[in-house]
Parts: structure tokens; sequence; C-alpha cells
């Protein structure tokens, strides 16, 4: 998973001349080339046992609980089982982790992309909220556009949202220099109340047919601005092709930080804003645009699930939603890379859809296994933290390897 | 200048149009366009608060363009929120506005707040030594778990509030051993830590309770009795009848400000979050205090949080604290990370919190944006428009012995 890194191939951000890079990215550049692929996979095996333990602690059977949930993650259809019912359960199942895959990349990607700013995105959550507003307006009510135009159309919107709602903590962030975490939780919590405001009872955005009935839920997205399902039925929740546009999405992200003049700069400034401002690169304009791109695959995210699956969101949705949150657990544990946030998210993907609905377990109820993958969503962002210390390991060892040659000068005439 | 004649007069003048005093009468505006709609003056159309907050964006812009950027800033953020908040209350009718506008309306701003207070204090201590705290939020969830869940098990709130600082502490020493000896980036841990302390709650909450039957009739923390039930003086409306802990909040606030500022310990943990250096060199042991300094954040936040569930609902929702570590967190920015600052920003929030259940009845839809007042007013201050937030200059950063 070193590809993008990989010292032949493209332009290279400058080293730091101490070994200890100044931002959080930085430190992640070297723990990617210092651990590799083994640390992150590592890092998730020993998430699991932990949990496994937890499990095994509170009196279910770990081994049980975790084959059923893959299971419910419908992995076993890889198995092609010959049982034509399990056939079927596990062909769903394994469309609907694909189907929280495909948001999980998009913000994965979008914490990933802030983060080789050298800027952390927790505001993930309420960019993908802004997006699925957006697309839930424009779904629901521009009914005048035909069927391809209302869809790009809002997933268009979608984008531009989460861009935006991003791009307030990037300029915040390049204008007075306040700290992109705290105000990307304060526009979290600002998108939480406002999708609170919209769906309620009166709200701008509740369905008509919701309110004589006084249920805070908005109005459902037309057929022509659904996105089309590609696989299982459209009225039970089908793999849509935003599927696709994930993917390409991993593609495009590779394509702008690896081949591209911006993603050049991107990086260097996340790797050490000094030096990139010495290099004759504009920090704080790569502040807003790296920020934007980022939210704007996170406002991606919510309008592709809005017009994928969800059609409808209600403020209880609202006040549920977590899937931003999983997006840092996502790029960290990928590495902030194209290929691991491909990787991280079908893992993510998996649990979360088989410890919620997909689950059907004698030995662990869904609601219990749904808080452990929080658990385990913690425990790997966690122990990200621990690889830091691996990195400071090799870090020391690779600068000590490059004194060696430098403290030897000539002992001999330095004596008369 | 040159002249001592006139020169009172010219002082006189000059102190009048001082860019400063001119924001500030900006701000004082802007609070008065909001006061001039409410009880007991209750202008019933917004004309009057209106005049007021363009007077007051005004000076703001004059104060502004003459050096006083944050004042003149301030001044215009005081007339926007100023003249919306008078338009909302020019919606509602007399009769409700004197019903919202109460001596209780006190009292239930200090219920809102003493949760953010707690965790604010916690927030300080940690941040004050050097370590961004994001897990507040996590670590108050664990104290309003274990803290309902030792109450119940004990069957005396007094456990139950140990049992939820030692919840909390534990929690917190994990930040603290990642944060500080492993020198993780701080703010991975701590979106780690209320990861965690959402699964392990909500995971005990299911194994334990099932989900949802939190037994009734579970020990509480009691109430202050300073007046009696039917007396209806302002006092005995608004303090009356308080919660223990919110006493015990308010001297807590003042018992880390002495701390903090007045103590050898206080000077120890501000020189490990200023300048961690320095502090070793004199002596100070910089991990001890931060150790220290971050455990005792988490048992505070834990307390807010086990006020929350043992002194307020007497019982437990799953993700219970629903982002008030978060609004504790903005607390201490818009505080300026000092104790009163924090304090005076959680009882601010509060009293949002407490208008809009208030408002709540009267008109819903503008009672639900009103709940976002606090992050947007944390946003601005961040931006640096009300005043500037200066956080200890070494929080964040990993301190390496050398």
């Amino acid at each position: 998973m070193s590809e993008p890194l990989a010292p032949s191939k493209g332009p290279q951000p400058p080293e730091p001349e101490d070994g200890e890079p100044t931002t959080a990215a930085g430190r992640m550049a070297v723990a990617q080339r210092a651990g590799g692929v083994i640390v992150p996979v590592i890092t998730a095996l020993v998430a699991f046992l932990i949990g496994g333990l937890i499990v095994l602690g509170t009196g279910h059977d770990p081994i049980q609980a975790y084959w059923d949930i893959i299971k419910g993650a419908g992995l076993n259809w890889f198995a092609h089982p010959t049982n034509t019912d399990v056939a079927t359960t596990s062909a769903y199942n394994f469309s609907q982790t694909l189907l929280q895959t495909t948001s999980l990349v998009l913000v994965g990607l979008a914490v990933a992309f802030a983060f080789r700013c050298g800027l952390f995105n927790i505001g993930g959550n309420g960019q993908y909220l802004m997006g699925l507003f957006v697309a839930n307006w424009i779904g629901v009510s521009w009914v005048h556009l035909n069927r391809p135009s209302h869809v790009l159309v809002a997933v268009a919107g979608a984008a531009a949202a989460g861009a935006a709602w991003a791009g307030i903590a990037g300029f915040l962030k390049a204008a007075v220099g306040a700290h992109e975490v705290i105000s990307t939780i304060m526009l979290n919590w600002i998108a939480y109340w406002i999708g609170s405001y919209l769906f309620q009872q009166g709200g701008p955005l509740q369905g008509p047919e919701n309110k004589p009935l006084d249920v805070p839920i908005s109005g459902k997205v037309v057929e022509g601005a659904r996105i089309p399902v590609f696989w299982g039925n459209p009225e039970l929740q089908g793999l849509h092709v935003g599927f696709f546009v994930a993917i390409g999405a991993l593609v495009v992200f590779w394509l702008i930080l690896n081949r591209t003049t911006l993603g050049y700069e991107v990086r260097a400034v996340g790797y050490n804003p000094d030096a990139a401002a010495y290099g004759g690169i504009k920090v704080r304009t790569n502040y807003i645009r790296a920020m934007a791109i980022s939210g704007a695959f996170a406002g991606l995210a919510g309008g592709m699930d809005m017009l994928g699956y969800l059609y409808k969101y209600g403020t209880l949705d609202v006040q549920a939603s977590s899937i931003g949150f999983l997006g840092i657990a996502v790029a960290l544990l990928g590495r902030n890379t194209a290929v691991g946030v491909g990787l991280a998210a079908f893992l993510f993907g998996g649990l979360v859809y088989g410890t919620t609905q997909g689950l059907q377990s004698g030995v662990i109820n869904p609601s219990l296994a749904g808080h452990l993958t929080e658990l385990i969503e913690g425990l790997v962002v966690l122990f990200v933290g621990a690889d830091l210390l691996i990195l400071a390991v090799w870090n020391s060892r690779r600068r000590l390897k490059r004194k060696r040659p430098t403290p030897v000068p000539e002992p001999a005439e330095a004596t008369p | 200048m040159s002249t001592y004649a006139g020169g009172v007069d010219r002082v006189m003048r000059s102190r009048l149009l001082d860019p400063r005093s001119l924001g500030t009468l900006g701000i004082l505006l802007g609070i008065l366009a909001f006061i001039l709609a409410i009880p007991p003056l209750t202008q019933r159309s917004v004309t009057w608060s209106l005049v007021c907050g363009i007077l007051a964006v005004l000076f703001g812009i004059v104060a502004a363009s003459r050096g006083a950027r944050r004042v003149g800033g301030g001044a215009i953020a005081a007339a926007v929120i100023g003249v919306s908040l008078a338009e909302l209350a020019t919606r509602s009718s007399t009769g409700n506005l004197d019903q919202v506008f109460t001596a209780s309306l006190i009292a239930s701003m200090l219920v809102f707040a003493t949760p953010l207070t707690f965790a604010a204090l916690g927030g300080i201590f940690s941040e004050r030594s050097g370590v961004v705290n994001i897990g507040l939020e996590g670590m108050m969830l664990m104290g309003s778990f274990w803290g309902i869940w030792g109450a119940d098990k004990t069957g005396s709130w007094v456990w139950g509030i140990f049992i939820a600082m030692a919840s909390g502490g534990l929690l917190a020493l994990v930040l603290a051993f990642f944060a500080i000896h492993l020198r993780a980036d701080q703010i991975v841990v701590g979106v780690a830590i209320n990861f965690l302390a959402l699964g392990i709650t909500g995971y005990g909450f299911v194994q334990i309770y099932h989900g949802n039957n939190v037994p009734t009739g579970i020990s509480q923390i009691p109430n202050i009795n300073l007046a009696k039930d039917s007396s209806h003086s302002f006092f005995a409306q608004a303090f009356g009848q308080l919660n223990l802990l919110i006493w015990v909040g308010i001297l807590f606030v003042v018992l880390t400000h002495i701390v903090l500022f007045k103590t050898p310990i206080g000077l120890r943990i501000r020189a490990c979050g200023e300048h961690p250096r320095a502090a070793d060199t004199v002596g100070i042991n910089v991990y001890l205090v931060r150790y220290a300094a971050v455990t005792l954040s988490g048992m505070l936040a834990a307390m807010g949080g086990a006020y929350l569930t043992v002194g307020y609902l007497n019982t437990f929702n799953e993700n219970v604290t629903a982002g008030r570590g978060f609004i504790a967190l903005a607390a201490v920015i818009f505080g300026n990370w000092r104790p009163f600052g924090a304090w005076g920003a959680a009882l601010l929030f509060g009293f949002s919190t407490a208008l809009a259940f208030r408002l709540n009845v009267y008109s819903d839809q503008a009672a639900t944006l009103f709940q976002a007042l606090p992050y947007v007013l944390t946003l601005i201050a961040v931006a640096g428009v009300i005043g500037r937030t200066i956080p200890p200059a070494a929080d964040g950063r990993p301190y390496k012995k050398q």
C-alpha cells in the first residue's frame, strides 16, 4: 500500500530537517513508510482480538459471534452456498455491505485528503449531512428536471454543499489560523441542528404527506432523481451505481494527489508547511482547497446515500448519523492512501452491516454487536496512535544511520 | 498635545471616540436590542431593536476601521444576534414571554450549565497542562453510565459519583498514556476515546440493562433547600431548589481558579502547558503533572456526566450526553482557557439551551435552530471576531524528555 509515496514515482515533498515532522499528516507519512501494510493489518487484528476478549468476558462465544458477523456481512456469498435460501440471503447481505462500503470510501477519502494536507477534518459527518440535505431538497422539489440531469444536478449540489461546509473551516484556518479541528467539530453540530430544523414538524424540508401525521421526516426523492440500482431490488435497498462512483473517487483521489501540481502542493503543505511556503507554495490557498475537496467527497457520500437508497431522512436519522466519524477510522486504518481507504472501507462496511441489520445470531444480538463495532472502531483509531511509537523508533534508527558516516573526521590530522 | 489648555477637552473627546469604547458601546447596544424585546420592557415591534442593532453595526464598523477590529467585530456580532433574538421574542405573545422569562429560567440555566461546567473545568486542567482533550465527551459519557450503574448497585449516589469519577479517570489515563508516553497525536487519541466510550457504555447498557430498563428509584443526588417550597420570591424560584452538584460545580469554578492561578501547583501545570522544556529544566516532572492533570480532567468530566444521569435525569440512554462534551470544549475555548471565562460560557450556553426548551412550547422551529447557538458563537470566537482566544502555547504538543 506504499504506492502513492514510493520514491520513484512523482515528485516528493521535501523532507524536514529534524526527524520529527511538525504536522500529524507529516508524522503519518513517515509512519506509512515505516510500517507499510503490516502495521495496519496488525492494528486491525489486535482491535478485533480485544473486541473478542470483551465478548468472551461478557459471557458470549467470540468465535461464533465473529462467524455470525461475517455471515451477517454476506461474506459467505463467496463460498457459493448451495442452499438457495442461504445464497439469496448472503447475496443480499453482501450487496448491503457494498452499499455501506460506498459511503465509507467517500467519507474516508474526505478525511484522508485533508490529512494529506496536514489538516484533521473531524467534520466529515457535518459535510455528509449537508450534502444529504441538499440532495434531498433537489431530489424532492426540482421535479421539472428530466432523469439524468436531475440525478447529476442533485449529486453535484450535494458535493458543492459538502465542499462549502468544509470550506468554511478551511477559510477560517487560512484567514485567521483557527484550528480546523475545533471549527469542524462546531460545524458538525451546526449541521446536526440544521438537519433537526429542516425535517422537524413544520420544517422547510418536511414531507407534505408527513405534516398532518406530525412525523418529522422529509419528503421522498422522486423516481427521476434516484440513482439506478444494478444489483438487487430497488424497493429493498439494492446496490446503486454510486458504488462505481466511489471506486472512481479512489482513482481520482490517487490521481489528484500523485499526478497533479495541486496534489504535490497539498502533500508538501501537509508534510511541512514552512518548507512548502519557503518553496513558494501558497499554504493558505492550499488549506482552503484541500478542505473544499475533502468536503466535496463527504458531501458526495451524503448525496449518493440520499439518492441511492435512503430517499428520505428524518430528524432521528440526523441525530443517529455517525458515518462521517467512521470515516476517520477508515482513513487512519487505510493510511490515507487510495488502496488503503478502499480496503478499510470494505472492512468497516462489512462490520457495520454485519453487526446490525445483517446479523442473525443466537450468540450475540445486533444491539450488542453494534456497540462492538464502536469499540473496534475506537481501538483501531487508538492503535493508530500506537503506530506512531513504531514511527518514533524508526525515526531514531534512521537518524542514527544517517549520522553514522559523518562523525568520523580525519583523526590522524587532528593530532599534531 | 503640546499645550495644556484644552487638553482635558481633547482627552474627553478622544476617549469618547476611542475605537475600543465605540466598539464596546456597539456591543452594549446589540445586547440592548435583545433586552428591549423581553420583559419587563417587552417591545411589541422589532423597530427599536433594529435601530439599536443598526447603530451597533455602525459603531462596530467605525471601531473596526479605526484599528479595534476585534471589539468592532464583536459589536457587529452582538447586533446580529441581539436583533435576531429580539425578532424571535416579538413573535410570541407577551403572556408567553412572561412565562418564559421568569426566575425559574435562572434555575434551568444552572441545570443545563452544570454538566458543561464540570467538563469544561476538566478541559481547562488538561489543556493548561498541554494535552488537548477532545475526549471530554467520552469521559462524560463514561461518568453518566457508570455513575448510574454505581448508584444502582451500591444503592447510594455518593458511591455512584465515585464510581463515575473512577471510570472517567481510567479512560483519561488511556488518553494520558498514549498522549504523553507514546507521544501519539492527541486529537487522534481523543477521537478514539470518544468512540471507545460510546462502545463501552453502549455495550454495558445492553449487556446489563438490556438496552432500556434502568430500574426506577435509583438513589438520586439530593437538592439543597434554601427556601420554603411555597415561597414565590425571586430568590426562592431561582436558587431555592438547586441540586447539590450545581453548588459543587460553582465551588469548583472558584477552586479551579485559585488552584490554577494562586498556587505553586497551578503554576507548574501552566508551565507544562506553556513551555514544558523550561518547566523540566527547573525540576518539574512534566510527565507526572500532565498525567495528573489529564486524569483529573477525566474525573471532572465524568462528574458532569454523573450529574446528568444520577442528579438530573435519573436514568440512562445510549449516548445520553449528546454532544455536551463538545459544548464543554467550546466553553473552554470561548472562555479563553480560564475557569471563570469557561463558566461564563457554560452559563451562556446553558441559558440558550434553557431558553430553547422554553420557547419550544411556543415556536418549535426557531427553538431548534436556537440550539446551534453555542456552536455558532464558538465558531465566531475561534475566528477571532469576539476577543482573541489564545490557547496555552504547548497545547497539543507531545513533550519528549531529553
